[in-house]
């Protein structure tokens, strides 16, 4: 029973800014260790309805479940509050510009979370952070600071930092669009491996190949709507929307 | 005509010594008060409910829109009227405290509001609430940027604390004046007074420094 239940669904999501709906009813779900990409053309929603899986944007329809747990459920301010800092914590988030805490060490950037959310001795948590460092390929930098590291390593930093609280699902807002491209591959490089653990990844993304290597399943998006979804091999050789054809002749030619 | 003559000066030491350490006790008192405060200030000016953050907002107005001595007097005679008798000392504490508090938290306050909320986003998806987020992330980091700032503050803070003489308490100013009152040099003695603000706020600057390299360290 658990194993068919979907870990992340979305039903009719929908969502203004002002009078603009930039979500017209999305649905979609995400298996348990499937890997998911989100393409689109910019402004066509994919950010937003990656931010909405974890709540950093209300939904002003529609329903968000992680593993059989309503996300955005009708509940008063305090025990909203309550429950969705447990739900996130169950959500990785990587951010496209890394968002690490430039006041805190590595070492504090991912250890910040377990210490003070789950009561994790430092101890504890300083090894949980060696072996997430270990993962990213930068245990050396376990005392640097934020602003000593190159962009592709602060990426790898948050990376480790979100896999530190242990999460069911990894999201990635456009996780190398703010790298230099010598540094895109390092970062791709983790997000395979975490592929390869089966850990369930919602991605979105500007790279088309990156997507075609690693996803299981790839939605493309325009205008606040689904256009078509489908196996990689098969949407980006054979998309049967004239929307995603134009969209794909216009990446792979630029 | 009367000449210079600082050869006196070594005599009033004592007094003169008293007044320089009240003045450095009340200037620190001071400053570690109206650096906590204002933070508590610019936290509840950003986030707590219209009840309260109206009545802050138009408190810290008036304290920032009326002299320090008149504030003073205020709390130190005024409060008697209605039955709060605070002593000269604290008077002259909680006045001063108040007065760069109120500026503290306009600087917090711009230094918070100025943070990229991608290091509020990052906190929340990583489930901490939103004053965990506040009290780890937001607030470490608006004070590490608002050192300069706060530091001239202090440093105008420790200066203006010679107003608190006007209450009757014998800081340094108010021990130059016992002492001028006896032997009739002003000059010497408010000269003495003014090198010594002058030494003290070197050590400040050097003190606030140190603290600038440090954070400098961490970026």
């Amino acid at each position: 029973m658990n194993d068919v239940r979907p870990m992340i669904e979305v039903r009719g999501a929908r969502k203004f800014f002002g009078p603009l709906e930039v979500l017209k009813g999305i649905d979609f779900s995400v298996a348990r260790g499937q890997i998911v990409a989100v393409i689109g053309p910019s402004g066509s929603g994919k950010s937003t309805l990656l931010r909405s899986i974890n709540h950093l944007e209300t939904l002003d329809g529609g329903e968000v479940w992680l593993d059989g747990v309503q996300v955005n459920q009708k509940l008063d301010r305090r025990a909203f509050e309550r429950h969705i800092n447990r739900v996130r914590q169950q959500m990785g988030m990587v951010f496209q510009h890394f968002n690490l805490f430039p006041h805190l060490s590595v070492l504090e950037n991912i250890t910040i979370a377990p210490i003070k959310l789950k009561g994790m001795p430092k101890a504890e948590a300083r090894t949980l952070a060696l072996k997430m460092l270990d993962k990213v390929g930068l245990a050396d930098k376990i005392d640097a600071f934020p602003a000593r590291l190159s962009g592709g390593q602060k990426q790898r930093v948050a990376i480790a930092r979100a896999l530190a609280m242990q999460p069911k699902v990894m999201l990635f807002d456009e996780a190398t669009s703010a790298l230099d491209p010598e540094l895109v591959d390092e970062v791709n490089l983790v997000m395979k491996q975490l592929a390869a653990e089966h850990m369930t990844m919602v991605i979105v993304t500007h790279e088309m190949r990156f997507a075609a290597e690693v996803a299981d399943r790839v939605i493309f998006m325009a205008d606040g709507a689904v256009v078509e979804e489908g196996k990689p091999e098969d949407l980006f050789r054979n998309p049967t929307q004239e929307r995603t054809r134009g969209f794909l002749k216009k990446f792979l030619n630029g | 005509m009367q000449g210079l003559d600082f050869s006196i000066v070594p005599e009033y030491w004592p007094l003169i010594g008293k007044g320089l350490w009240w003045t450095v006790v009340i200037s620190m008192a001071s400053a570690v008060l109206s650096v906590i405060a204002g933070i508590g200030f610019a936290l509840l000016v950003l986030y707590a409910s219209p009840v309260v953050r109206y009545p802050l907002r138009l408190f810290m107005w008036l304290f920032m829109g009326t002299p320090l001595l008149l504030q003073l007097f205020l709390i130190y005679f005024g409060l008697v009227q209605i039955g709060i008798d605070i002593p000269a000392i604290w008077s002259g504490i909680i006045g001063l405290s108040l007065h760069f508090a109120v500026y503290n938290a306009d600087i917090f306050r711009a230094g918070i509001a100025s943070l990229d909320k991608g290091q509020t986003e990052a906190a929340r998806s990583l489930g901490f609430g939103a004053w965990r987020t506040r009290f780890y992330i937001v607030v470490p980091q608006a004070v590490r940027n608002t050192v300069p700032a706060i530091g001239n503050m202090m440093i105008a803070l420790l200066k203006e604390s010679s107003i608190v003489s006007m209450i009757g308490i014998a800081e340094l100013v108010h021990s130059a004046q016992l002492v001028i009152s006896e032997t009739y040099r002003p000059f010497e003695f408010y000269l003495t007074a003014a090198a010594l603000y002058y030494i003290l706020n070197l050590v400040l600057e050097a003190v606030l420094r140190g603290i600038e390299r440090k954070v400098e360290l961490s970026r």
